[in-house]
């Protein structure tokens, strides 16, 4: 996922991971666009949960409609794609990935390079954690008429993956995932590649846990929800299971050691941050449409994000999960079940609770999505809950994904400065307090 | 003396506090906020330095002989004096600024016809200028712009008419400049106006058994009070606009919750109503802000709902509430959403609901909608304070009371009459507490 916001107006020097994933995401649109001539085959699926080593198994390439979204707004084009669904019957409230995605095939389903998009050979859904996917999903297979594999995910209702759980996704694998995308590919599938990209995965996991942690150094060299949504492209896209991935993560890890080294700061698209004045949770999917102007929000402030769950959309790896060579279908099973979004509120609650200790935060913030119900779902109840369990001042903020009219700036940036401000004041009191202790 | 000053840039009005060191408020100002904020803030610093010098001349002229009783109303005569003064002098730069507007093709050949009829319409307004600040007089606003406008246009229609001179073109004349009138900085010379108001009250009741000597000593004693301006926080809307510096700017969350504490030292919840959106918000014991909600997307039951529905009725906005107060029944509107309420009232009227009813219901939606968002912010603690300009309406009111208790039971509810200076009240105390924490730090490292 190349989340890359508009060029920068200064000219600010790109790390090698940048241009690195720039060149990586451009080969990946070339190789999709050019599925044609090629005779390549491709598999549309979604992010959270997807099963990109799996599709790799069966040489087809991974196109994700969520990503190609978010590409659509941060290009500014999403608005225009909305409003074409809207045309065609899509109500206000839908979610505007779904509607954006819809706009686009309506105008030519042009990727980001200016080419169309093949049409899939098979829909994959490996995730249930929000319906509107399945309906996205049926819409899909009316327009392409394809395979469609639904793979059912059960919710954490409980907190816990059970035996079961595991058992009945594995099952799902190998009766009705593997068989389908054998006969839809024509490649018959080995075990052993599966174990290969696996253990791929793993290796460049354990560096972007290395990367998402170093926000526990102060300064934090890294935002780890506006720069997050960079470092995580390549793995929750994809690239999981290449070498490329591999490369990347290392190159990254190696960028973000020598920042820490330096005591520097994150970097953001006007170059350097200044001095870290706050340090934040972010809980909840970022603005794409205002993406830039949105983490300017932060940064002209001093803030900067230390930990946010929507980075964990494709894995949680950083509570220690990791892809498993020795049990691939098991390790596939549990990695979409334990995705961020498909566990239950006390989860959510627990993580980012804890994300206030260990990276010391001087609270929570909570960008709520009016077109996503699924995500915004207890929201306010996980903010009072987290406040209580720290003591940390949280606040609440209402923008969209990439339907660029519910973007107010004026608003969200009073709701921000109100916040820093609160911290302020809620530091001062606190010193003030410790002072007459 | 050290003063504080808070402004607060609303999108409607914008309103400034001054305190003195001892947080003691001298002086409040309001104005309503034009498309030039710069000059809003600045007039409404010079209303508020205004009310700063009427209450050190009620300091000042305490225990003067003769005005034993009869202070108040000395006061009132003084301030109405000031008033006529303030807007004689404005009345004079829009007078010359009409005059330089007769130009261009429009006016060929009738450019002398054109300025003595302004001269005669300016001369009537002078000469009817001292009515409009007669004791009792009633003005419709207290705002220049609306005052010498509804006059002018009264005065222009006549003098036209007599001149044989198109209206328009004395409208026109008018239209394009009141704009630069009142976005021109006012005049600071404040002491001039005083003097001059002051000998004019001065010569109307002499014989009273005052002593006219002592009585101007005293007024130009409190006149001659420096009142050093130590340290300004801007606040509102048009904040960012301010030529301040960061510290000097506090968001109207912040300075609401603290006004609030300000006025009510044992709130918890603030509600503000403000034109462009709600605020729910929770302080603790020192009045800093907790939580907060507000509405989102769009200011569906917000100030400017109510301004929307006074157009739609052709109605003043102040006169909803005392009109919604005459309702003997509720007629249940649903949506706060404007032009929704705009299509429901429409229907209301159209099955024949008396507009009384209809606006009762129509305040209901507005309050039902700000539960909401305080529910969303934490709920109603003990004590509860509605701010903000709607905290005026007493419709509006009289429902905020009646919800807050079928859903929170007995809580006191605090509204200050001046309640729409709260965030100006909360701005004024942070630049206090600013100047205070500032020299505790110097303190500490001294």
């Amino acid at each position: 996922m190349s989340t890359k916001p508009q060029a920068a107006q200064t000219e600010v020097a790109k790390d090698d991971s940048m241009l690195k994933q720039k060149t990586m995401m451009a080969g990946h649109y070339e190789r999709l666009t050019s599925a044609k001539e090629t005779g390549a085959k491709t598999c549309s699926t979604f992010v959270p949960g997807n099963l990109n080593e799996l599709i790799m198994c069966f040489d087809l390439l991974n196109n994700l409609p969520e990503v190609n979204a978010i590409q659509a707004g941060l290009r500014k084009k999403s608005g225009l794609y909305v409003m074409e669904s809207e045309k065609l019957g899509h109500s206000e409230d839908v979610c505007t990935y779904v509607k954006s995605d819809i706009g686009m095939m309506a105008k030519g389903n042009l990727a980001p390079n200016g080419k169309a998009l093949p049409d899939p050979d098979v829909l994959m859904l490996s995730y249930t954690g929000c319906f509107t996917f399945m309906k996205w999903f049926e819409l899909l297979r009316e327009q392409y008429k394809c395979p469609t594999i639904m793979l059912h995910t059960p919710y954490e209702g409980d907190g816990k993956i059970t035996a079961n759980m595991r058992d009945y996704m594995v099952k799902q694998l190998k009766e009705e995932v593997i068989p389908t995308l054998e006969e839809v590919s024509g490649v018959k599938f080995d075990i052993d590649r599966l174990r290969e990209y696996l253990k791929k995965s793993a290796l460049a996991e354990d560096d972007l846990v290395h990367v998402l942690q170093s926000a526990k150094n102060k300064p934090s060299p890294i935002d780890a929800y506006f720069g997050g949504i960079y470092y995580i492209g390549p793995i929750f896209g994809a690239f999981r299971g290449t070498d490329d991935a591999i490369d990347y993560y290392r190159t990254l890890r190696e960028e973000v050691d020598a920042r820490v080294a330096a005591g520097a700061g994150p970097v953001t698209p006007d170059g350097d941050m200044g001095p870290e004045k706050y340090r934040l949770i972010v809980e909840g999917p970022p603005n794409y449409t205002s993406f830039r102007d949105f983490w300017k929000m932060f940064y002209d402030e001093g803030a900067v994000v230390v930990a946010s769950s929507y980075t964990k959309v494709g894995g949680v790896y950083d509570l220690g999960f990791r892809h498993d060579p020795d049990n691939p279908l098991e390790s596939l099973a549990d990695y979409c079940l334990g995705v961020y979004t498909n566990r239950n509120l006390p989860q959510r609650v627990e993580m980012l609770a804890d994300y206030v200790e260990e990276y010391e935060a001087d609270g929570l913030l909570i960008n709520s999505i009016k077109s996503c119900n699924s995500f915004s779902a207890g929201q306010l109840l996980i903010m009072r809950e987290v406040e209580r369990r720290t003591g940390k001042p949280a606040a609440f903020i209402e923008t969209d994904l990439v339907d660029p009219r519910y973007f107010s700036p004026a608003n969200v940036k009073n709701r921000l400065e109100s916040y820093f401000q609160m911290v302020d004041q809620k530091r001062a009191s606190a010193t003030a307090s410790g002072v007459a202790a | 003396m050290k003063c504080f000053i808070g402004i607060d840039l609303g999108s409607t009005t914008t309103k400034a506090v001054l305190m003195d060191g001892n947080q003691h408020i001298l002086g409040r100002g309001i104005t309503n906020s034009r498309s030039n904020y710069d000059t809003a803030s600045r007039v409404a610093k010079q209303e508020a330095v205004v009310d700063t010098r009427m209450t050190l001349c009620r300091r000042g002229l305490a225990g003067a002989a003769g005005l034993e009783d009869g202070l108040d109303d000395f006061l009132g005569e003084l301030e109405r004096s000031f008033r006529l003064e303030q807007f004689l002098d404005q009345l004079g730069d829009l007078e010359a600024t009409c005059k330089t507007q007769i130009t261009g093709d429009r006016f060929a050949g009738v450019e002398k016809e054109v300025d003595a009829a302004l001269v005669a319409i300016f001369d009537e307004l002078r000469d009817t200028a001292p009515a409009l600040f007669a004791p009792g007089a009633k003005r419709k606003s207290d705002f220049f712009r609306d005052i010498a406008g509804a006059h002018y246009l009264q005065v222009a229609e006549k003098v036209a008419k007599e001149a044989g001179l198109p209206y328009e073109l004395l409208l026109n004349v008018y239209d394009k400049s009141i704009i630069d009138v009142e976005n021109r900085p006012p005049s600071e010379d404040l002491t001039g106006k005083f003097v001059d108001a002051l000998v004019r009250v001065l010569a109307a009741t002499s014989g009273d058994g005052r002593d006219a000597g002592d009585i101007e000593q005293r007024v130009k004693d409190a006149l001659a009070i420096e009142l050093e301006e130590t340290f300004v926080v801007g606040t509102g809307y048009g904040r960012v606009t301010l030529p301040f510096s960061k510290e000097h700017i506090r968001s109207e969350i912040l300075c609401h919750g603290l006004g609030a504490h300000m006025m009510y030292p044992k709130t918890r919840t603030v509600l503000d109503i403000g034109g462009q959106d709600t605020k729910g918000i929770q302080v603790d014991a020192s009045g800093i802000v907790e939580n907060f909600q507000m509405n989102d997307r769009c200011a569906a039951g917000c100030g400017r709902y109510l301004g929307y529905i006074a157009d739609e009725m052709n109605m003043g906005l102040h006169e909803l509430g005392p009109m919604a107060m005459k309702s003997t029944r509720s007629v249940r509107i649903n949506s706060t959403c404007t032009v929704f309420a705009g299509a429901e009232l429409r229907d209301r009227l159209a099955l024949g609901e008396n507009r009384e009813d209809i606006l009762a219901g129509l305040h209901r939606a507005i309050i039902l909608r700000a539960m909401s968002i305080i529910s969303r912010s934490g709920g109603i603690t003990d004590q509860f304070t509605f701010t903000g300009g709607v905290a005026k309406n007493e419709a509006a009111v009289r429902e905020l009371k009646k919800l807050v208790q079928e859903n929170y039971g007995d809580v006191t509810i605090n509204i200050d009459p001046d309640s729409i200076y709260t965030g100006a009240l909360g701005a004024a105390t942070f630049a206090h507490r600013a100047v205070e924490d500032g020299a505790a730090r110097e303190g500490v490292q001294a």
